[in-house]
């Protein structure tokens, strides 16, 4: 086993995501603990120019420009198979929730999902993970000291991981890409129209705690008295109560409002990878252990059905 | 025609306080009250829909996790064909990859063209099932899916990125999904057509081996000791909500 951490990198048009430079930042902490290389793989094409890994691995073939789960997990493995690297970390995305158990699967090492912290203790990997909707953190350790953790986006700086230098090299692709079952259609780009949350500086921002379509009006009625938009967890958009363009957090839209105002919102991990960053977070939620209360700098736990009437009534 | 496998899971209800076992390395699963995963309801309303758009057969699966032949029942009063309870686990809880070889070890011996899952679980600390399993089976994969189609032995599916990015991708059958929404809200099976179901019995149960094993030590589980937790603020609705104003209007965001 090499003392390398592998992190495969996602890009979106050409461009790295925010969460690889987070995991190159991390990679760089920890190989250097184990006297490894920070690794970066990249497949298809994509700008790694600004990448601080040791090294940058590159792969191009026509079955990975676009991304598919089948060609990218090839890929992967094959690089594993080769470098025998120590870690690999992917971040918790969509690629991740392909990726992480899968290459667990194939490479027949453990995988840590959900990570939010990770540390070398002598040449222990030692993971810490959300889990319960973030009610809850388990700390593993990664038996053996080699596998795969998927990351969540916002666990650790971006900046340490920007600035380049790396030594770049070309792989040649493994043979079995040609043999992909899977194949690329088409990509569906977001679509415009309704009110733009990620511009609005103020949200209010509902959860299931609203319990029916009907209550929206609640939280509208205050949203306009104060000038804000309404946003809402993945559950509102799901049942369609609010379109898609709602949605905070991890498959929806990241904001960074002046402030972020929560109503009937657990504050799940996939949540608050959307909104985590904003200037104010004031949570309204009946239930004193909710993960939001973690990360807002101020809480309530009023009924949200006492709490919306009663400031619509103060600001009007 | 696609004959499907819908893999049905319970866990905890996060509604309830979760307590910690004596050593902290798991919650206390013996008076926690348990339901069905939420993607898993989409995962079984997606196969239905797909069996009513092309014909086919759903078979739900489950390992024998607490009070899950409630769940199964509910399922074929949903309208699946089948329901299949793999026993052999009962020894407690078991992980994702132990789940996923005891799956497959049933699966082996079955035939079908696509396994739909949820998309993911509370308690996967260890991954994902859906996708360990289908390296067990060396079946394409595919996760976070929110539509499928079948034609002519493959499935058309729409796998979801963040921020309203899709994309559209053909997979060869048999494969693996991880459903993470439906395209339709999962349907209502009245009360009396579960009972109905549950009176009219046919839970097929199948002995397993549980085999294999995560690789990871959990050390401890703890609620998060957050150091900047919020600050609470106390009192009526009314006061709260003068609170609020006030913390709005003296950073100038409201007038
Ligand atoms: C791949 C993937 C991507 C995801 N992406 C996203 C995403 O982008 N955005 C997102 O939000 N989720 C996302 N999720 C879902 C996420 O895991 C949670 O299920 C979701 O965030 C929960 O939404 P919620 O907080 O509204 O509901 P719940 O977790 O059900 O919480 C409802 C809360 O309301 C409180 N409540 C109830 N009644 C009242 C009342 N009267 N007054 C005050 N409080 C009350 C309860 O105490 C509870 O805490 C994703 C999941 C997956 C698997
Ligand atoms: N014990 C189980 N029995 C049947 N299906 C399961 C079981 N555990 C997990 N699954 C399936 O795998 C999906 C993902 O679960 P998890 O691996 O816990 O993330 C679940 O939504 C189920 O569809």
């Amino acid at each position: 086993m090499a003392s390398d951490v592998l992190v495969l990198v996602e890009h979106i048009d050409s461009e790295l995501t925010d969460t690889s430079y987070e995991l190159v930042g991390k990679a760089k902490d920890l190989a250097g603990g184990w006297n490894g290389e920070a690794v970066a793989l990249a497949l298809g094409s994509v700008d790694t120019s600004e990448l601080a890994a040791d090294r940058v691995l590159k792969m191009a073939h026509p079955s990975l420009d676009n991304y598919t789960p089948e060609a990218w997990l090839e890929a992967l493995h094959a690089v594993v198979q080769e470098r025998d690297p120590k870690l690999v970390l992917i971040a918790n995305s969509t690629v991740g929730m392909d990726l992480g158990a899968g290459l667990s699967g194939r490479w027949g090492k453990p995988i840590a999902a959900y990570a939010s912290a990770i540390t070398g203790e002598d040449q222990d990997v030692v993971v810490t993970s959300q889990v319960f909707g973030g009610k809850l953190l388990a700390e593993a350790v990664i038996d053996g000291g080699q596998g795969v953790c998927t990351v969540i986006a916002g666990s650790f700086p971006g900046e340490a991981g920007k600035g380049g230098g790396a030594t770049v090299e070309d792989l040649t692709p493994p043979a079995a890409l040609g043999e992909s079952r899977t194949s690329f259609v088409t990509t569906i780009e977001p679509e415009g129209g309704d009110v733009d949350i990620t511009e609005s500086p103020l949200l209010v921002s509902i959860g299931r705690g609203i319990e029916s379509e009907d209550n929206i009006e609640l939280a509208q009625e205050f949203a306009d008295a104060i000038g804000a938009a309404v946003s809402a967890s993945r559950p509102i958009t799901d049942a369609g109560w609010l379109p898609k363009t709602r949605q905070v957090g991890k498959s929806g839209m990241k904001v960074k409002p002046k402030a972020y105002l929560t109503f009937g919102i657990s504050g799940a991990p996939e949540h608050l990878e959307g909104m985590r960053d904003s200037d104010l977070i004031v949570a309204c939620n009946i239930d004193e252990n909710a993960p939001i209360f973690d990360i807002a700098h101020f809480g309530t736990t009023t009924d949200l059905f006492d709490l919306l009437p009663a400031l619509t009534e103060k600001v009007k | 025609m696609a004959d499907m496998i819908v893999l049905l899971r319970q866990v905890p209800d996060l509604v309830e306080e979760l307590e910690l076992n004596d050593d902290s390395t798991d919650v206390e699963r013996e008076f926690m009250k348990f339901v069905l995963s939420e993607w898993d309801d989409y995962a079984l309303e997606e196969a239905l829909l797909v069996k009513e758009a092309s014909q086919g057969s759903v078979t739900v699966v489950a390992l024998d996790d607490p009070d899950v032949d409630q769940v199964l029942y509910t399922a074929l009063a949903k309208g699946a064909d089948k329901a299949v309870k793999l026993t052999g686990s009962e020894e407690g809880w078991i992980d994702s990859h132990q789940r996923a070889r005891t799956i497959a070890s049933w699966m082996r011996n079955q035939t079908y063209d696509l396994v739909l899952t949820g998309v993911q679980s509370v308690e996967d600390i260890d991954g994902q099932v859906g996708m360990l399993l289908a390296q067990e089976l060396q079946h394409p994969h595919v996760s976070v899916v929110v539509s499928v189609e079948t034609k002519n032995g493959s499935a058309r599916v729409t796998q979801e990125f963040g921020g309203g990015r899709f994309s559209e991708l053909d997979v060869q059958l048999p494969a693996v999904l991880g459903i993470q929404q439906s395209r339709q809200a999962p349907r209502y099976a009245p009360i009396s057509r579960v009972r109905q179901a549950q009176q009219a019995g046919g839970l097929e149960e199948v002995p397993t081996e549980v085999s294999g094993g995560s690789g990871l030590t959990v050390r401890r589980l703890y609620a998060p000791e957050s150091t900047d937790h919020a600050e609470m603020l106390e009192g009526s609705a009314d006061e709260v909500a003068d609170k609020i104003i006030e913390l709005l209007r003296s950073r100038g965001l409201i007038k």
